[in-house]
């Protein structure tokens, strides 16, 4: 079968991310052609001013090389720009006279910067900052002459000065608005900007108006501006602004405003035809800035990929100047108006400027000079639309990377040198995903985890990884929306979506909610298979079938694997409370077993280490005790201390208590692992504020308090109520873990879940609200009851392939 | 499979296809080293030497999707129809030759004597 044809107009980074992402998920429904008008493969624009500025070199900007073409069987043609379109014959016309017929088209060619048409503007010399050929012609001016005048004050022209600054020209930027980027920044910030950027040696002539150039022998050699001043130049950059190029789409008919006009599926007016990127116009809006682009291009391939899922809604941007030790950021509506509050922090002494500005309780623009370290997280805050009133008092100061570990305490990775370690766990250096991230083009948090391995293990450097990102590629760097993320690549759905429908369409296995959910995949993948079996078990307990291949291999096997392949296991002990009998009989295990290992756990149990597998369920047996779910995404331990019965400061009994939690919630799976702790006095020995649900004894009742965590990050539980019976700290702990069970996004710790849903949802459903923290907890112990201990079953033979090895 | 000239390689019968768990894998024990048997969702058999190129992590205790499996330690994928890491990751792991007769699974094996296979 002949395949379709895909003609993309545009070789830039749009259109080829569309490819991308197209080739991605249907690598051969199309041959492709793609006609470009620079001689040059796909290259990475926003890194042209590092290259200006002689920080990088063109090799290092390259995203796809010509081979990369070739790898994919794309037709390309460069230095070829479309001449016309004959959209009654479907097909394109290129400059040479090449024509390519089409099936789908594809526009993407971008923008080109405006000219001011003033006498003068056809001088050599005169030069606009868009592609290759202009940054190289300006590098070749900076060798030969002394004066440059950068017209436009903007974020472009800004780049433009300072790189040819750095090339050791006398600049001076001419900006007709009264401060320096007035779109991106207010005027306090753009005045700091303003003050570094001289001492670095730029001069600014601001509210001014260029009126003619003037030249010698066709060659610039000023600039005369209106009120007759002249300054020498044989160099004029012009960086006022860009234009989206429409001329070929106009020409062909198609509906277009200041850009091609697209809809939400960035199809144009004829079906046939699609556009993204600078050269399109979406709801009335065009965007000059690389995320929006990358959004537009994954909702088109979805639809060239005949998918159909999927719209893309317009985008909140953000830009930072890329100028070396110079730290800008802005984004959303900064400016403020009615019915919006400022936070602001303004230090000139020390160089920093930080306003927030928020409406609603909502971050709904920021600028930030001088500090922009958390500048992700901001972002991240704005896009979500996140209610920051809890937060407010410390919002200014940033998110608290308080106890974050493995990294040596440092939270500023602008600050660190190339050679410390960023990502503690797999030994990854600053400069080595600085490197993968300029070599390889990497533009998220994902392709760098897999391109380096940072931040890929326990996540903790995550934020460093961002800034790293944000500081490397500036604005193109745009974290995804939690609230849009995918479960994982087999689908475009967010874990919200795929767990309602489940609840909705009563789908209790894995392949029924693949299928109706049109996943991508036959049979998944080791991300999204262990979260659906969790979903259906979760939704429709006692009906929905567990699926072993789909656990990871720890709660397949019900014990922890080592790096050698050998096990561990833990037995469960209440409370932390065990007997002579007990460690007898593990005693003996150890010895009958030949166990290399024996240590005491932080949850107040026994870890036996190095087991073999296919011992397994003969140490079970020869325990005789139940299991301690130490592998599992469960409820592992309670901690106590020993309480009133012992302590002579104990005001309630903790130990009790604690083993009632542990003997009603053994055996229930969630989301992630499960901890909790029983204190019988505020003196706290069982360490109650930094588990998922932490109880504190007081002479009146028992304080509970939920969401901390003692890991990664270090997380102190907040408080959700006091009460004065056992039995009703069964009861709210009980709810409060169903409802984390319902709502939590797989391998969410609760602090994770808290911080999405936050603590007033919480307490309005356990709390509040009676009913509801009564069917909570009914649907807890609904599917608690008659769950039995996977350690015993298997002792009576159950999943016995699972340990036995095949001998020939 | 890419044992010495002389070395001599029969079929030997491993178990019946009932044995292997759709998208799931058995250890066959070897005297030149664990030998992982996976099955895809289907009737497809793999054979790979149970040692993930990375840190030697053993690939049939890991997650089985489509034709790769997960291995269990540090999450890199692997193809299991040829041993090869999925990018970025670089690596391979030696496969064996597996087929299925009368829902009977065979490997070709190195006899004894041979040397190590890897």
């Amino acid at each position: 079968m002949q395949r379709a044809k895909l003609v993309v107009v545009g070789n830039g980074m749009a259109g080829t991310r569309t490819l991308e992402e197209l080739l991605k998920l249907a690598p051969d429904l199309y041959d492709i052609t793609v006609f470009g008008a620079e001689r040059h493969a796909n290259y990475n624009r926003i890194l042209l001013s590092p290259v200006l500025a002689g920080e990088m070199t063109l090799r290092e900007i390259m995203l796809n090389d010509e081979q990369w073409y070739r790898d994919q069987g794309i037709t390309l043609h460069l230095a070829n720009p479309v001449a016309r379109i004959d959209r009654s014959r479907r097909c394109v016309v290129a400059a040479d006279g090449t024509s390519a017929p089409y099936d789908r088209l594809l526009l993407a060619t971008g923008s080109a910067p405006v000219m001011l048409p003033i006498p003068g503007c056809e001088l050599q010399g005169v030069l606009s900052y868009r592609d290759i050929a202009d940054t190289e012609a300006m590098i070749e001016a900076s060798g030969r002459h002394s004066h440059a005048v950068v017209i436009g004050g903007g974020l472009l022209g800004l780049e433009a000065a300072n790189g040819l600054r750095q090339r050791g020209m006398e600049v001076t930027v001419v900006h007709l608005m009264p401060w320096l980027m007035e779109r991106q920044l207010d005027r306090s910030a753009a005045q700091m900007l303003e003050r570094s950027l001289a001492d670095k040696g730029l001069r600014f002539l601001l509210g001014r108006q260029t009126e003619r150039i003037t030249g010698k022998d066709g060659h610039a050699c000023a600039v005369v501006l209106k009120g007759g001043e002249e300054i020498p130049a044989d160099l004029v950059v012009m960086a006022v602004g860009i234009r989206p190029n429409v001329d070929l789409a106009r020409a062909a008919g198609l509906h277009c405003e200041r850009g091609i006009v697209v809809n939400d599926t960035l199809q144009t007016h004829d079906p046939r035809i699609y556009g993204v990127g600078e050269c399109v116009a979406h709801r009335g809006l065009t965007y000059g800035l690389v995320a929006p682009l990358f959004d537009m291009a994954k909702v088109c391939a979805n639809h060239l990929a005949r998918l159909g899922i999927g719209r893309y809604q317009g985008s909140i941007s953000s830009t930072k100047l890329k100028v070396t030790g110079v730290d800008v950021f802005s984004a959303g509506d900064f400016t403020g108006g009615e019915n919006t509050e400022e936070i602001l922090l303004q230090d000139p002494g020390g160089g920093v400027y930080k306003k927030l500005v928020l409406r609603d309780e909502r971050l709904v623009g920021t600028v930030l000079y001088g500090d922009t370290v958390d500048s992700a997280w901001y972002f991240q805050l704005l896009r979500d639309g996140t209610n920051v009133a809890q937060i407010r008092d410390h919002l200014m100061f940033g998110e608290s990377h308080l106890g974050n570990t493995g990294h040596q305490g440092q939270n500023r990775a602008v600050t660190m040198p190339d050679t410390m370690e960023v990502c503690g766990c797999n030994g990854v250096t600053k400069g080595t995903i600085v490197k993968a991230i300029k070599e390889s083009g990497l533009f998220s948090v994902d392709d760098v985890r897999k391109h380096t391995k940072a931040s890929a293990s326990c996540g903790s450097c995550t934020g460093l990884v961002e800034q790293l990102l944000a500081s490397t590629i500036g604005g193109a760097y745009a974290p995804q929306a939690a609230a849009q993320k995918p479960v994982c690549t087999c689908t475009e759905l967010t874990h919200e979506e795929v767990r309602r429908a489940i609840r909705d369409h009563h789908l209790h296995s894995i392949p029924q909610a693949m299928a109706f959910l049109d996943w991508h995949t036959p049979d998944g993948c080791a991300s999204c298979r262990p979260a659906l079996n969790y979903y259906v078990l979760c939704a429709w307990p006692r009906e929905a079938q567990d699926d072993p291949q789909s656990r990871y291999i720890n709660e397949r096997a019900h014990a922890n694997i080592q790096k050698n392949g050998t096990f561990s296991v833990v037995p469960r002990m209440f409370g932390g409370v065990t007997s002579a009998a007990e460690l007898r009989r593990i005693a003996d295990v150890v010895d009958k077993y030949a166990i290399p290992g024996v240590k005491v756990t932080g949850g107040q149990r026994i870890d036996l280490l190095g087991v073999r597998k296919e011992d397994l369920p003969r140490v079970w047996a020869d325990l005789d005790m139940p299991s301690g779910h130490a592998y599992a995404k469960a409820l592992r331990t309670v901690k106590t201390c020993v309480g009133s019965e012992w302590c002579r400061f104990g005001v309630q009994d903790s130990t009790a208590l604690g083993i009632d939690l542990e003997r009603a919630l053994a055996r229930m799976y969630a989301p992630h692992k499960v901890k909790l702790a029983v204190s019988g006095c505020p003196r706290n020995c069982a360490e109650s504020g930094i588990k998922d649900v932490g109880v504190i004894g007081v002479d009146s009742g028992w304080e509970i308090y939920v969401g901390g965590n003692g890991g990664i990050k270090t997380e102190a539980a907040q408080f959700l109520v006091k009460v004065r019976t056992a039995d009703e700290v069964l009861e709210v702990t009980g709810a409060f873990l169903q409802l984390y069970r319902e709502e939590a996004r797989y391998l969410d710790r609760t602090v994770a879940y808290i911080q999405r849903v936050g603590m007033d949802h919480i307490r309005m459903k356990v709390v509040d609200d009676a009913t509801s923290r009564l069917e909570l907890y009914q649907r807890l112990l609904f599917c608690l009851e008659g769950a039995t201990d996977p350690w015993q079953e298997r002792i009576a033979g159950a999943q016995s392939h699972e340990y036995e090895a095949i001998t020939l | 499979m890419s044992a010495t000239d002389s070395t001599l390689w029969n079929w030997q019968r491993v178990c019946d296809l009932k044995d292997l768990p759709p998208l799931g894998a058995r250890v066959v024990s070897h005297a030149q080293g664990d030998i992982a048997v996976f099955r895809g969702a289907g009737e497809e058999v793999f054979a790979l030497l149970d040692r993930c190129p990375h840190k030697g992590g053993p690939l049939s205790q890991g997650i089985v999707f489509g034709r790769h499996v997960s291995c269990p330690l540090h999450g890199w994928t692997i193809g299991l129809a040829d041993g090869v890491a999925v990018a970025p990751d670089q690596g391979c792991t030696p496969g064996f030759e597996v087929r299925l007769d009368g829902g009977q699974v065979y490997l070709r094996l190195p006899a004894l004597a041979a040397e190590p296979v890897a």
